[in-house]
């Protein structure tokens, strides 16, 4: 039972588990799932003037998706101190390539050489989380959702929109993948 | 029977800002980021691995995943549920429009190598 709740899940237990916060929600009250609506709810909430896209009642519509965010950081947290912290196993082809693009720590959940406080200040390390941060929120704004909204529950629903921000995700990760990392490395 | 929207509105008003909803919410948010973490989908790692064809693991998870969701959406649209909440449970559709937007913003979403907020809590922290 312990080694469950700290050892990374095998796909087919942690997919399915995945899955089953769409009609979780759905049953509960009504709520599509998804994560990248809080960035709006957010900026409804705090940003100054009267943008019309931000001019609505984000407690009415984005509480409950803004508690969601705050549990997920919670359980977040919970799981980084529970679990063993060793490297995630990554394929050996995948260790090499990035090792070839000059990353050599291995431990967490994303590279410190590019994403933590000192890295900040290095060009990559901006670009990445600054720039790559702007991206995100004018990407998921401009699509109508990220990872969560479109491709769990969109594809699900059979949304051809959906479909086609999945493609446009792939090709965005593709492209980050083969022709952005080797430059910013 | 004609009154019965009007009563479905109210409830759902009401059960918006009643906290032992917003502790439901709270609670699938927390197992979800236990989830989030424990399958590793979060993993700069992981997602670097996907997009390098070189492990089946996000296809699975993601394939799974919508499998599963859209398996329980079917079922749930024909047996016509009504959520804890009181409404009828119903998906709103996108609009699809050129759909230039949806290719064009998916891309440069992204672009940054999909790395969900959780992660750069953790990394960052």
């Amino acid at each position: 039972m312990s080694t469950w709740l700290t050892a990374p899940w095998p796909w087919y237990i942690a997919g399915p588990i995945i899955g089953l916060f769409v009609p979780a929600l759905l049953i509960v009250g009504n709520k599509v799932f998804g994560i990248s609506s809080n960035l709006r709810h957010i900026c409804s909430a705090l940003a100054p003037g009267r943008l019309e896209y931000f001019s609505y009642d984000w407690r009415e519509s984005g509480l409950w998706n803004l508690v969601f965010l705050v549990g997920v950081f919670i359980g977040g947290i919970l799981a980084a101190h529970s679990g063993t912290p060793n490297e995630i196993a990554i394929s050996r082809e995948t260790r090499v390539a990035l090792v070839s693009l000059g990353i050599h720590d291995f431990s967490g959940v994303a590279p410190r050489e590019i994403f933590s406080w000192q890295a900040l200040m290095t060009l990559r390390g901006f670009v990445s989380v600054v720039l790559g941060g702007f991206l995100v929120g004018f990407g998921t704004a401009y699509a109508g959702g990220c990872t969560s909204g479109h491709a769990i529950s969109g594809l699900a629903n059979f949304d051809l929109p959906s479909l086609i921000a999945v493609l446009g995700f792939f090709a965005g990760g593709l492209t980050a993948t083969y022709f952005i990392l080797p430059h910013l490395l | 029977m004609t009154t019965r929207p009007q009563i479905a509105t109210a409830t759902r008003q009401k059960s918006e800002s009643i906290p032992a909803f917003l502790v439901i919410y709270l609670l699938l948010g927390v197992v979800f980021g236990i989830v989030l973490t424990r399958s590793e989908v979060l993993s700069w790692f992981r997602i670097q691995e996907m997009f390098r064809f070189q492990s089946f693991r996000m296809y699975g998870i993601i394939g799974s995943a919508i499998a599963t969701a859209a398996l329980s959406i079917a079922l749930i649209k024909r047996s016509k549920l009504k959520s804890a909440s009181g409404e009828t449970i119903s998906i709103p559709k996108k609009e699809l429009g050129s759909g230039a937007r949806y290719a064009v913003g998916g891309t440069i979403l992204d672009l940054d190598g999909l790395l969900p907020a959780p992660a750069r809590a953790h990394s960052l922290s």
